[in-house]
């Protein structure tokens, strides 16, 4: 079977202008979401308290509420998680009760004030210096990967297109966190995680798409640089399309399936890697054409046979 | 011949996806809930333990699925932990001292299995149920417990040289402040201390008669060091106590300790255990001093005002005795007449120290005071937490006799306060205070669910890849699904095998991910080959062999960059991402040998090495 029989060479470039501005737009609204919305950074990243409780039978949001209003604990968030006998109580620290007691307290009261049989389903509790590190931490990891990736792409490629792929990282993880900030999802630590593994995907993708044009530029001696990325992008359409296809249906088993811990991390991926299939097309590719991508850049200085020292790797 | 692997790399293929699948096989068995019964200080456990329990289960009518005696060990397994934490407490509270009763996950492995290193892989608390707490000390306590200490050294060390001095104090700036009367003593007391602490920085003020003693980054590194480690020890030991066989404390980076407690469902207990991070120090109460007059206001200086748990005041003097550095053990049980009481060993200077301190105030009230370490929200300038101290009585009782190395407090209205004390007291000999600073509980239950649902997301993530490679790439797509196949079996036993990798919900999530990107491998080479068929000239042979070739370095470059991204997710990653990062890096190895090395085995041997008109691709 065939879902995409490209015959002719689709001429992907001519349209760089348009999706340079539809990028620029993207991120600058996503800028402008991240700056006005902010991230609804989760427990992970801000501290305080988060109970998971299981009733017996469907809950009742308005009698949880009032119990907790009337033992002080009025500032918390109700809210149903999953099913219609989950409950999520989140709680922000408090002064006047030992922070890592806080749960236990408004399981207690909870269990007295509702009299049903109510079943500890998780505690979280995140004190405000730990939400400090972690933050710092995720922040330092993206950097970190975003770095040592730039740094392999420049010695396995070439700078251009090293610095077209990680600025198509970058466009990429932007996005993500746009799409947070504009929905206001929670964004915890293994979201964090997925964007770290968006990373990783959009790299993938940009990574077969570039080593296509390396390929190309040494084999076709004529032709514009714009016709041979053409040509690659082509070449490399059908394997993005039906990569994305088996992984976006992966993430989608994990989005119905995973239950409501996984959401926002089958979220941000099923969105990553959307956007990362459509910036390894674009963003990787126009960036290294607009720096000069040219033929003598990937002349390798020393020729060797193609594929002589992958020959010994091989099976 | 194209095409054709030699019968000893097949074979070797087919050896390490065996291999893979026979490690993996003791998951299909899984774990059993058990509870775990041993001896406690020469307490041997035998068949008679065996025999009472059997019977104290039964009474209450416990179901268990298995109960044995093995290297002096009673294990009962059970089929759900409603009924194993029925049990344990049961058995708890009848063995009676000098048995631990422990709670744990033991594996369900068949004997011939469990021989050759079987194992099922470990669940993270999100998956298994259970509790984990990460705490920090208070570096800055235990610097200044140290300058303390130092301070009296100071003083020690002056008086035996006959250096007279003014006072030794905390610096108002950085370090201590000896004061002297003049210049000779200030230098000599120079010479004397620089030699004897070369771990100091020693700085003369002549104007002010003032050496003044800071301790060097060295010193305060070997403080810090100490704090942290000392503190992993006495959790350590404090976490026996909670009851769990297999409970994991951690020392994270400088200042935290992670502490793990799966199966632990009453996490107020564990807390409360845990967070008995205090010091205890015996003062005498000040019979001298006005109570009434304290309460408006005057206190007598060298006097405090205390509060016990129910609110009494009491004025307390200010001067320590004994600090609770000093004890050893404490412990309760009942004295001659069945009374609660509570027996405290002390080490030989803390035994010294008392005995002289308690000669000469025999019948007079002695108070032990409870001093607790609350965070507050407040940050000092290096970012950590400042904690703000509790003082409270936790027993008044008058002293009998002169106290040694070894005394006992009675007077306790319960054995369970009498216990309470015994582990207060315990507790009190930290050296600097810690706190929980972070704590996830997950319910069996919901660690069940986290289980299935991830489970089905594998399933049903891997059902639709297997679809859909089957119809678009037909026979050549389901070679690519026996990849993915042994794909799996290989993570699940790659991860059953290393002992320190946990399986949690977002490595679940990972396995999911790796399943979906795993194919793109074969996507490559599979594009590949279709390209060179329809190059015009080539054969179906030549197709297949360019095919793998030339995808082999992309598919090298583009996995090791993710793999750049799951190690540096590793690194910084805690517990459940650091889970997903484990999954992803070990599915992107794995998938790497099966996509190129297994399917070309297949490839080879079904389609190689003979003349073809077309492939079914």
């Amino acid at each position: 079977m065939q879902i995409l029989n490209l015959t002719k060479t689709v001429a992907f470039m001519k349209y760089r202008k348009f999706a340079m501005v539809l990028s620029a737009v993207l991120m600058i609204a996503s800028i402008a979401s991240l700056a006005v919305n902010k991230l609804n950074f989760g427990l992970d990243f801000t501290g305080g308290t988060l109970l998971e409780v299981g009733f017996e039978q469907a809950a009742d949001l308005t009698q949880i509420r009032q119990v907790l209003d009337e033992n002080t604990f009025d500032d918390a968030v109700v809210q149903l998680y999953g099913s219609s006998r989950d409950v999520v109580i989140r709680l922000a620290t408090r002064e006047d009760i030992k922070a890592e007691m806080l749960g236990n307290q408004v399981l207690d009261v909870l269990q007295a004030g509702t009299g049903q049989n109510i079943e500890m389903r998780r505690i979280e509790f995140v004190g405000a210096s730990v939400g400090d590190e972690l933050a710092e931490q995720g922040g330092l990891a993206m950097l970190t990967a975003l770095i040592c990736i730039l740094v392999y792409v420049a010695f396995r490629f070439e700078y251009r297109f090293a610095l077209g792929s990680v600025f198509a990282l970058f466009h990429d993880v932007l996005l993500t966190l746009g799409l947070f900030s504009f929905l206001g999802l929670e964004f915890d630590l293994t979201v964090l995680a997925a964007i770290l593994a968006v990373i990783g995907y959009s790299l993938n993708d940009t990574i077969v798409v570039s080593d296509r044009i390396r390929e190309n530029f040494r084999k076709i001696r004529d032709g514009e640089p714009e016709d041979i990325i053409d040509e690659s992008l082509t070449q490399t359409f059908s394997r993005t399309i039906i990569t994305s296809i088996t992984t976006l249906l992966v993430l989608a088993a994990l989005f119905f399936q995973g239950g409501a811990l996984i959401h926002g991390f089958a979220t941000a991926l099923l969105f990553g890697v959307f956007v990362g299939t459509y910036s390894s097309i674009y963003v990787a590719s126009s960036i290294a054409l607009a720096l000069g991508i040219s033929r003598d850049d990937l002349i390798p200085e020393v020729i060797e046979k193609e594929g002589a020292d992958q020959e010994e790797m091989m099976p | 011949m194209l095409n054709k692997y030699p019968l000893w790399k097949t074979l070797m293929v087919l050896f390490i996806v065996a291999i893979g699948a026979l490690y993996a096989l003791p998951n299909k068995y899984g774990e059993d809930p058990a509870v775990q019964i041993s001896g406690l200080r020469g307490v041997e456990v035998s068949a008679q333990t065996l025999d009472s329990v059997k019977s104290v289960l039964d009474e209450q009518n416990i179901s268990y699925l298995s109960m044995a005696l093995d290297e002096g060990q009673v294990l009962i397994r059970f089929s759900d932990t409603d009924q194993q934490l029925k049990a344990r407490d049961l058995i708890d509270e009848s063995i009676g001292d000098g048995y631990s009763v422990a709670i744990n996950l033991t594996p369900a492995t068949p004997d011939w299995l469990a021989s050759i290193g079987g194992s099922p892989m470990k669940l993270g608390l999100d998956l298994s149920g259970g509790v984990s707490f990460l705490m920090e000390v208070n570096m800055s306590e235990a610097i200044a417990k140290a300058e303390k200490s130092l301070i009296d050294d100071f003083r020690a060390n002056l008086r035996s040289e006959k250096i007279r001095y003014r006072t030794v104090k905390k610096s108002s700036v950085d370090g201590i402040d000896i004061v002297f009367r003049n210049v000779e003593d200030l230098a000599a007391a120079e010479s004397f201390l620089s030699d004897k602490n070369r771990d100091l920085l020693f700085t003369e003020n002549e104007e002010t008669l003032t050496l003044n003693a800071i301790m060097t980054e060295q010193k305060l590194k070997e403080t810090r060091e100490y704090a942290l480690q000392q503190n992993i020890t006495i959790i350590r030991n404090r976490v026996n106590e909670i009851g769990v066989a297999e409970p994991l404390v951690q020392r994270q980076g400088q200042k935290h300790i992670v502490i793990e407690l799966p199966g632990i469902q009453d996490t107020s207990k564990a807390k409360e255990i845990l967070n008995a991070t205090a010091t205890i120090e015996f003062r005498m109460v000040d019979q001298d001093g006005d109570l009434s007059s304290a309460l408006n206001g005057r206190v007598p200086a060298s006097s405090q005002l205390l509060y016990e748990r129910d609110g009494r005041p009491s004025l307390i003097k200010k001067r320590v005795m004994l600090t609770g550095d000093h004890i050893v053990d404490a412990g309760s049980s009942f004295d001659e007449n069945g009374r609660s009481q509570v027996n405290i060993s002390l080490d030989s200077a803390g035994g010294t120290k008392f005995s002289n301190a308690t000669k000469s105030n025999i019948g007079k009230p002695m108070a032990s005071v409870f001093i607790e370490y609350k965070p507050t929200n407040k940050k000092d300038a290096n970012g950590n937490t400042i904690f703000e101290k509790h003082e409270e009585i936790i027993s008044i009782a008058t002293i009998q006799a002169r106290l040694g190395k070894e005394f006992r407090i009675t007077g306790s209205d319960s054995p369970a306060e009498a216990h309470n004390l015994a582990l207060l007291l315990r507790a009190g000999a930290l050296v600097a205070p810690i706190q929980i600073v972070e704590e996830r509980a997950v319910g069996p239950s919901l660690g069940k669910e986290n289980v299935e649902l991830g489970f089905q997301a594998i399933l049903m993530g891997f059902g639709l890849v297997f679809l859909f490679m089957l119809i678009y790439y037909r026979a050549f797509g389901l070679v690519a699904n026996m990849a993915l196949l042994s794909n799996l079996v290989l993570i699940v036993g790659v991860m059953s095998l290393i002992p320190g990798a946990t399986l949690t919900l977002p490595g679940m999530a990972g396995i999911v991910l790796t399943v979906g990107m795993a194919v793109d491998a074969n996507v490559l080479i599979f594009e590949r080959i279709r390209e060179e068929l329809r190059e015009k000239g080539k054969s179906v042979q030549q197709a297949i062999h360019q095919g793998y070739d030339s995808a082999f370095s992309t598919i090298l470059d583009a996995n090791i960059t993710t793999l750049i991204a799951a190690l540096i997710l590793f690194a910084v990653g805690t517990g459940p991402i650091k889970g997903f990062a484990v999954t992803l890096s070990i599915g992107i190895l794995t998938s790497m040998f099966t996509s190129i090395v297994g399917t070309r085995a297949i490839v080879n041997a079904v389609w190689g090495g003979r003349r073809l008109e077309k492939l079914p691709i």
